[in-house]
């Protein structure tokens, strides 16, 4: 009897070993069921592009702050309790100070890793906070926050708006002679409220200014309260976003139904993990070389002190500004004084700021009357007045803010403190529509050259000389790729509005309204330039193959342009010179 | 016992003729006596002789007269206001501090007298000194014993600190950097200011300081202030760099530029390449 050996080998197959790795992965999945349930979401599909890197800074500088606030947390002392610093921080030692206070100082200079954590931590809360402002900027200017986003803009506006909060209450947790200011400045805010103002204060002071409640109470408010609120709403924030699925910039094969992109595991998990590891390796060099809120330099809060460069931290910049440039304007009614100066910069405008932005996604569906579903979006270019809006508050951010700077502006470029606050009342009524204008004539003059792209090519760089001595530039035609990433756009309509009667003799209603509308729509689109039409995309096509066709026989030869201009025949031409 | 006996005797004579003008004697010795201990204008030292006040009104006419008058009296313009004030009774120190820290003579007409390469020497600065301070009693310039810092002791540099958050920061701000003032002005940085100057500065007032007299800061509490200031010039930056020690507006900045500004890039750089782990040659992203 003879055996069939189907190889040459002398050892019999063995199954490779299995790698623990995945022994484990096996071991949970029989107990938890994690890949039938993570099997859809393992393999979901993110786009790739740079801006849509932004909410992940938001997001890991979130990560970072709550690991470097664990740590902090660990050595704060969260009371007003009165002590005598005896650290090893020799200016201040026998100073009477809160305890909050001198557990800070204890952390910067006694703890170890202390001062980095710490300067981790107000790093990481500048960036947060950036990170979000610029992830907004961006949904804004793409048209990201569009049907069926707009509640998740919502979401993100009070995740910006509680951000905003938090970093307050931790720069006024230290309670050093900045921290103090700070709240002398909230105080001030709270007691501009008409009638009820010095109650207010009272309350939240638990008596008169500074007291002794105001620390503890930020404290339960700035690890408890507004870090719960965030997670939440960053949950949720997330949760819809992966319902919603992510939005995409149009290009051949992308289209509302799809999404085109890295899958999660592994590829889009291994950008989003490395980017983590990028982000806390920026804090952490921030934090490591850079000072940030000195707090030993500052001294313990005293009602009493004051320091010049008093500011909050660059987020409330255009609050500070908002205060310092707006005049002295008070009225006295029925013993009642009405501190309009502090009461419409302080509360009036950042409420109504904050009412625009988040009413904006229904203002916009309103006047354009587009209400569809939105998942690819727009070039910045393609919505002139939207990228107009935001650069005129982009331009209003930044004058109040530098406002809020003026001082330090004065000081830094060697000007007048007082011009400067002169120059930024008006500047911030007369710039920002400036902007407006330019930044709207400037997307409609890239509209126009997108359509001459589309319509004669690009151009190639490529000079001819014909014979009467004129030049010309050769275009060659976009790749078809391209063609159709400035084509994947739908054509603007004008709301005409609704006029008279109807056929039946009965008057339209609330034609008023409809009229402002019909107003509002055409201010933003009428100017806006329309893509070809597909007879106009044709007769530029069969020109630039004529073009094509007369430069062909020029290909490859040198023309020194006396001869011939390459667009008509030669042949029989006596081409020598006569002279 | 003894006491009584002399108050006996004293009151038997009070009625004498001699007694009211010895009580008077004795009241104009003490409050002499009194003023001169305690006056912030003390006499000036030895070297202001003749001939060193007379070098110093030559030097005075040539580079100071024309805005402050030939005999320091002050110019007025023609609408009543100052052109150059009078300096009669700034004393000595104010003249050391404005022309040793070369704010004086001024370059040009301006909001502030701006800190410069002095244009005199020493010599020269003390000889001019030495003419304004003949012109009128005012505080002399202030020794090595006055705003030496060797025997301050840390306690008593701690009670500087208190004294500089209390009197300086809201101008001179909380690391001595400088502030803005209104109309142009600006209190300027404290650092690298030697401690005579500073010294000086508190003593006169010089633009729109205003005076902390020794009455009112003591030549000790000054002393303090300084020893506060020196401390923490030669502290080393805990935090890394300062970003200028100017608050959180430079942090800001930095925030944004470096920390914003490196991570869109390192996003950029994140999103350019494909998922390929290593590129062929001749490929295009």
């Amino acid at each position: 009897m003879t055996t069939t050996a189907s190889t040459n080998g002398t050892k019999p197959a063995a199954a490779a070993k299995p790698s623990p790795a995945a022994g484990i992965a096996n071991w949970a999945d029989e107990r938890l069921g994690i890949a039938t349930s993570a099997k859809k979401q393992i393999r979901k599909v993110f786009p790739d592009h740079w801006s849509f890197m932004l909410c992940e800074i938001a997001l890991w500088s979130f990560v970072i702050l709550l690991l470097t606030g664990v740590f902090l947390s660990l050595w704060f002392t969260p009371s007003m309790g009165e002590v005598v610093y005896n650290g090893s921080y020799n200016q201040l030692r026998g100073i009477h100070m809160s305890e909050a206070y001198a557990s800070t100082l204890n952390i910067s200079f006694d703890v170890r890793a202390g001062l980095l954590m710490r300067q981790m931590h107000h790093w990481a809360a500048m960036l947060f906070i950036a990170a979000m402002l610029v992830h907004m900027m961006r949904v804004f200017v793409t048209g990201a926050f569009r049907k069926p986003r707009e509640l998740n803009w919502i979401i993100g506006g009070v995740l910006l708006l509680l951000g905003i909060l938090e970093g307050f209450a931790g720069y006024s947790l230290p309670d050093d002679l900045l921290s103090g200011t700070g709240l002398r400045i909230a105080d001030g805010l709270m007691k501009a409220t008409p009638v009820l103002g010095s109650y207010m204060s009272f309350f939240m002071f638990g008596g008169e200014f500074p007291g002794d409640q105001i620390i503890p109470r930020l404290y339960t408010a700035h690890v408890l309260l507004i870090p719960g609120l965030l997670l939440a709403l960053i949950a949720a924030h997330m949760l819809l976003l992966v319902y919603h699925k992510h939005t995409q910039w149009p290009g051949p094969g992308r289209t509302e139904q799809n999404v085109v992109g890295y899958p999660m595991m592994p590829v889009y998990a291994a950008k989003a993990g490395g980017f983590f590891f990028i982000v806390f390796g920026v804090v952490a060099l921030m934090g490591g070389l850079m000072t940030i809120n000195p707090v030993w330099r500052f001294g313990p809060y005293n009602p009493a002190q004051v320091t010049a460069g008093s500011q909050p931290d660059w987020y409330m910049g255009i609050a500070e500004g908002l205060l310092r440039i707006m005049p002295g304007w008070e009225t006295h009614i029925w013993g009642i004084t009405m501190s309009w100066n502090v009461f419409l910069p302080g509360q009036v405008a950042p409420m109504a700021l904050l009412g625009i932005v988040l009413a904006y996604p229904f203002l916009e569906q309103w006047i354009t009357g587009d209400k569809r579903e939105h998942h690819l979006l727009v070039r910045p270019r393609d919505a002139p007045t939207r990228t107009a809006i935001l650069a005129a508050m982009v331009t209003v951010y930044g004058l109040l803010w530098a406002a809020g700077g003026n001082d330090i502006l004065a000081t830094q470029f060697h000007l007048d403190l007082n011009t400067i606050t002169y120059f930024m009342r008006g500047a911030i009524f007369i710039v920002p529509p400036l902007v407006f204008i330019v930044a709207k004539r400037w997307c409609i003059s890239l509209q126009r050259h997108d359509n001459d792209m589309l319509l004669h090519g690009y151009e190639s760089g490529v000079i001819m000389r014909d014979a009467l001595g004129g030049y010309t530039e050769k275009h060659l035609p976009l790749s078809e790729d391209h063609a159709y990433k400035l084509t994947a756009r739908d054509r603007d309509v004008v709301y005409t509005g609704i006029t008279g009667a109807d056929s039946n003799g009965v008057p339209a209603p609330n034609v008023r309204v409809d009229q402002i509308r019909a107003k509002l729509s055409k201010a933003w689109f009428a100017t806006n330039v329309q893509k070809p039409t597909r007879a106009e995309l044709d007769e530029g096509h069969h020109h630039a193959e004529l073009e094509h066709e007369h430069d062909a026989p020029l290909e490859d030869h040198a023309a020194d342009g006396h001869q011939f201009d390459g667009r008509h025949d030669v042949t029989g031409d006596d081409l020598t010179h006569k002279h | 016992m003894l006491t009584r006996k002399i108050s006996a005797r004293l009151s038997a004579r009070r009625r004498s003729r001699f007694a009211a003008p010895a009580v008077l004697l004795l009241a104009l010795l003490a409050s002499g006596g009194v003023y001169a201990t305690l006056s912030p204008a003390s006499a000036d030292k030895p070297t202001n002789d003749a001939a060193t006040i007379a070098k110093g009104r030559a030097l005075f006419a040539v580079s100071c007269s024309s805005c402050h008058g030939m005999n320091a009296e002050g110019i007025l313009t023609q609408r009543g206001n100052n052109y150059g004030p009078s300096i009669v009774g700034v004393g000595a120190a104010a003249v050391d501090f404005q022309v040793g820290t070369g704010r004086m003579p001024m370059a040009q007409p301006g909001s502030q007298a701006l800190e410069k390469r002095p244009a005199f020497n020493s010599q020269e600065v003390s000889e001019l000194a030495a003419f304004v301070a003949s012109l009128g009693p005012g505080p002399s310039i202030p020794t090595s014993a006055d705003y030496g810092i060797g025997k301050v002791t840390n306690s008593q540099m701690v009670q500087g600190g208190e004294f500089f958050r209390t009197n300086c920061t809201a101008c001179h701000n909380f690391a001595g950097s400088g502030g803005a003032l209104p109309k142009g002005k600006f209190a300027p940085a404290l650092t690298g200011v030697s401690e005579k100057h500073i010294f000086e500065a508190m003593l006169t007032g010089p633009q729109q300081m205003p005076v902390f007299s020794n009455g009112v800061l003591t030549p000790e509490d000054k002393r303090e202030i300084i020893a506060y200031l020196k401390t923490n010039e030669a502290a080393p930056s805990y935090g890394g760099f300062t970003l200028g020690s100017i608050g959180p507006v430079s942090e800001g900045m930095f925030a944004w530029l470096v920390g914003i500004g490196g991570l869109v890039l390192a996003g950029i750089w994140i999103t350019s390449g494909t998922a390929r782990v290593k590129k062929k040659k001749g490929d295009v992203a």
